[in-house]
This record gives structure tokens, sequence and C-alpha cells, in this order.
């Protein structure tokens, strides 16, 4: 009688990265739709653009590094930066800067590293970064004015030929809404700001809807265990801590609504800072993180040079992490108390 | 002897890309091939009077005081080194005063002086500064140009600011109509420029190693067995 040899683990989960990771992908999904309604065709060319790309230097370097091509390609971490990248990135941006933004991920911050785990920032936002201080007028004048009743959005023709051409698209592109209330509001209330059309009747014309559909996707991967709720929770609690202490008067400081429903909050703090590989690991460690971040948003808003810093935040967090696992080491079962920090 | 050094100085022993010294000015003036020809030159300049002063002296300075007495000799060479710039290249004198400065503190010099200088005659030291300096030079023209060609698109810029009014023809756009690349010109650009001439080094090395290898357990023709079987 053979006797078959099964080693543990016995119970095998049904989860596996290229579940987990097509799970954030589709998550994202509600979030493209809607910017695509606002903003036009620009985040479906660039999401295309990015992720052929992704794939197609994924494959390159996995060649070179000698390494099987198909595992890393299925993982679909890949496609899932390239996705992140997409959506983060003005709708107009130039082809060939998505193009090195992706490369820069996938081979310097990606399998430079070491692949998928080993990565010590997120390529994303690293390569965000790296896109906002190599070309920063390329990164802040591609934005799309949002769909109004007398404002329309470029076909999608025209999209493509603004793209790969850089045709001359300056009533359709503007400076994005935390943008212009940044750079008014040492001169004007709240009130006159808001006249400006771009805010919509509501606190800002589409990306409030934009907000909304990434929280949604946000709260489909919790339910799904994606995520736990401790990352996004933190980094949404240290904003909001941050804003009602400095920003608390509208009429001085970027309202408290705009900082949640504008910009790339919610995109960061349920898709980006939730990266189980360059985040902090332990469920106290990811409050830390978080609130390390959400506060750092609001600096970098506020007091920094440029209207959004999630990028840097995130980067910023990324090297905290191993040191806030290191001092935030959960107990081990069978132990009194966790073994944290440098204790002999 | 004088081979080895030659070696040393240029690949085995790099200063800029094995013993990763002297990284503070490596990383802050390559920004341009002029600026780095700039700095490379001082360098080298220093570096071999510094090797030669201090095997000259090598007798006579206890061992207790010699790394004061070499740190005099550098920051007196350097100085040297600076008046001239001022004297002969003044307006890139300003763009890098700073790093020419802190060629004081290069520890690629000073470990020449402490690790062959101290040891050698003046010969060997004076060879062994020159190809030190020659390669620390190379690797910083070599790390200017790849960040002068990304960050700006063009080569040789500026060249008349070192070489006189005739250089300025020497100046090459690689790429017309080019939207300044500059995290490349930033310091990040330099540690990850560094960083892949560093592994191109080192992918070079182990290709060497390899073929080596597979030279060495070649069986040649002929050669005696040692018998395994018991039959």
């Amino acid at each position: 009688m053979a006797f078959v040899n099964i080693t543990s683990p016995h119970v095998v989960g049904h989860n596996s990265v290229t579940l987990m990771m097509g799970k954030v992908c589709l998550a994202l999904v509600p979030a493209l739709v809607a910017l695509t309604y606002f903003f036009g065709w620009g985040y479906v060319i660039n999401a295309v653009l990015a992720v052929s790309a992704a794939v197609f230097f994924e494959v390159i370097i996995t060649l070179l590094r000698k390494r099987p091509i198909l595992f890393a390609i299925k993982d679909l971490s890949a496609v899932t930066t390239a996705l992140l990248l997409a959506l983060a990135v003005p709708p107009f941006l130039p082809w060939w800067a998505t193009i090195i933004g992706i490369f820069f991920a996938i081979v310097f911050i990606k399998h430079l590293f070491g692949g998928l785990g080993h990565n010590p920032f997120n390529p994303a936002m690293a390569a965000y970064a790296l896109l906002l201080i190599s070309f920063p007028l390329q990164m802040t004048t591609t934005w799309s004015i949002a769909l109004t009743e007398t404002q329309s959005l470029l076909s999608f023709g025209d999209t493509l030929t603004a793209i790969f051409k850089s045709s001359n698209i300056d009533s359709y592109t503007g400076a994005t809404v935390l943008d212009v209330y940044k750079h008014n509001v040492a001169a004007l209330t709240q009130n006159e700001i808001t006249q400006n059309p771009i805010f919509g009747s509501f606190v800002a014309n589409g990306w409030e809807w934009v907000s909304l559909m990434y929280l949604l996707g946000g709260v489909f991967l919790i339910w799904q265990k994606v995520i736990t709720w401790h990352t996004p929770v933190s980094v949404l609690g240290g904003l909001l801590i941050m804003s009602v202490l400095f920003s608390y008067d509208a009429d001085t400081s970027t309202s408290i609504s705009l900082h949640f429903l504008a910009g790339s909050t919610m995109l960061g703090a349920f898709f980006i800072a939730t990266d189980p590989v360059s985040s902090a690991t332990s469920n106290l460690g990811k409050l830390y993180y978080g609130v390390g971040i959400g506060v750092l948003i609001y600096v970098f808003r506020t007091w920094g040079p440029n209207p959004d810093g999630f990028a840097f935040a995130v980067l910023l967090m990324n090297f905290c992490a191993p040191f806030i696992d290191h001092y935030t080491r959960p107990r081990t079962y069978g132990q009194d108390k966790a073994t944290r920090g440098y204790k002999a | 002897m004088i081979k080895q050094i030659f070696v040393d100085g240029l690949w085995v022993k790099n200063p800029a890309l094995v013993q990763l010294l002297g990284l503070c000015p490596l990383l802050a003036v390559t920004g341009s091939v002029v600026n780095a020809l700039g700095l490379g030159l001082a360098t080298l300049v220093v570096i071999v009077g510094s090797n030669i002063a201090v095997s000259l002296i090598r007798s006579y300075v206890p061992d207790t005081i010699r790394l004061p007495a070499f740190v005099m000799i550098i920051a007196s060479l350097v100085t040297c080194a600076e008046l001239l710039m001022q004297a002969y290249a003044f307006e890139l004198y300003q763009i890098i005063s700073l790093f020419v400065s802190l060629i004081v503190t290069n520890c690629a010099i000073l470990g020449r002086a402490e690790g062959f200088a101290r040891k050698n005659t003046v010969w060997l030291s004076a060879l062994d500064g020159l190809f030190m300096g020659i390669g620390f030079l190379f690797v910083l023209v070599f790390l200017g140009a790849m960040r002068e060609v990304l960050g700006h698109g063009t080569l040789f810029d500026g060249m008349e600011l070192l070489l006189g009014p005739a250089a300025a023809d020497l100046k090459i756009v690689v790429f017309e109509d080019y939207t300044s690349f500059i995290f490349a010109i930033l310091p990040p650009g330099a540690f990850i420029g560094l960083g892949l001439i560093i592994a191109f080094k080192n992918l070079v090395d182990n290709q060497i190693e390899e073929r080596k290898k597979r030279f060495a357990t070649k069986v040649v023709a002929g050669a005696k067995r040692v018998r395994v079987t018991n039959a």
C-alpha cells in the first residue's frame, strides 16, 4: 500500500497574488469609468499604454534576470502598478513620459531591488515622483477640465493626437482644483474661489465622484479581505486631524472637504498606502504608517511647492516602514509580551 | 609592479568604482562633462602631488602624527590647485569651487597616501597617484557624459570654460528639441548612474572570472586520469 507523503501546510488558502492583484484592478474600474466620464478618454488611453508598456518591460527584465517569464507576468503586479500610475498622472500626459515612468517603476524600483516582494518603495508612486521632478511642466499643464454644461470633452481621436503628438489643446486643459484653491486662497475667500466653474456645485466638479468611486473600490477590497481597514482609516484620520487643526477656516487655507474629495487622497489611502510590499505589516504598524502618510500629505499640500504630495508622503513613509515594523511586532503565541525594538 | 599599479588604479582598485571613495564630489559635480573634467583634473594633480610628497617624507614622519602631516600636505596642494583654477579657469571655478575645496577631505587621496605612498618609493608612488587619479577621472567624465546626455541632450557643453574659447565648438547636440530630464541632473540621477556603472563593472568581472574557470577546468588531451573503477 502506497502512502502519499503530504507536507504541511495542510489547509491551502484559495488566495493568491494573482487573485489579490486582480481584485485591486477590478476595484479600480469604477473610478476609471468616472474619470473617463468627467475628464475624457485620456485615462483609458493612458491605462492601455501603461499596461502594455509594463508587461513589455516586465518580460524584458525577467529575461535579463533569467527568471521564469510567465510566472512574473501572471501575478498581475505589473498591470496593477501600471493602472495605478495611469490613474494618478494627468490624462493628456505625453506618451513618452508615461513610458519613462513605467520603465522606472518596473525595471528600477521593482526588479533592480529583487522583484515583487523586495521593493522597498511603491513602484507607481516612485515613478510618479520621478515624473513630477523631471517633467514639472508636462505634469502640471496636462490636466483635463471636467465636463460641464459649457465645457465639452476632447474626442477620442483628438485625445490620441494630444497624447502622441502633443498638439495644442489649451482650451481643454487647466489647473487642478487643489492647485487653483491653493494659489488663490491668500487673496480670495472660499465663496469667491468656488465661483470658478471647475469647482462645480458641490465640492469639486467631477473629482468628488471619482473620489467616491475610489472609496467604493476600497470598501470592496476591505470586504474581500485584500486589505485591512487600518491603513486607509489611519491615513484619512491623520489627514482629518491635520486639516481640522490647521484648515478649519476655509477662507485662509484649502477646505477640509477639498482635502478629502479632491486630488489623490482616496486613491492613495485605499490603493497605494495599502501596498502589501512597501507598507508596514503589523496592524499596529499600519496605524502608525497611515497616520504618518495622512499628516505628511497635509504638510506637503499646504507648505510644499506642489498642490498635491501623495507620492512624496508615501515614499517617505516607505522608508520608515521597516523601522515601524521593528517596533510594533505583535505578541507571539505562547509569549507574555511582544519583543519589540532592540532588546536583548 | 608597474603593470600591477596600472591595473589597480584603472580597474581592480578603482577609487570610484571599487573603493567607493570621494563619492561627495563624484555625485555632486558630474552633472556635465566640463564640471567632471575640471574636478577630475584638479583631483589628479592633487593625488599625484600628495603621493610624491608623502613618499618623500615617509621615513622622517613619526607614525603617531602621520595623518595630520598628510592632511597638511593635501590641503596645501588643494590650495595650489584652487589658485591655479582661479587663474586659468575662473568661470569653471565659480561653478565647482566648493567641491574643489572639498578635495581635501577626499578619502581616495588620503587613502592612497596612507595605503601606498607611505610604504613605497617616490617613483612608484607617483605612478600610483597618476593611475588612481586617471581611474577617478575616467569615472567622473563617464558619469558626467551619461548625465549630461540624459539630462540636457547635449555633450561637452561649456568646454570653453576649461579649455579656452576654441573649445566652444566641441559642443554636440545629441538630441534636438530635447525636453530636459531633470532627474538625471539631480543627485538621485548620480546615485543611479554610479550604481549602473558599478553593476556593469561587476558584470564584466564576473564574465572574466567565468571564462578563467572554464579554461581552468578544461581537460587537456592526453592527460592522465585517476582510475575509479574496481574492475
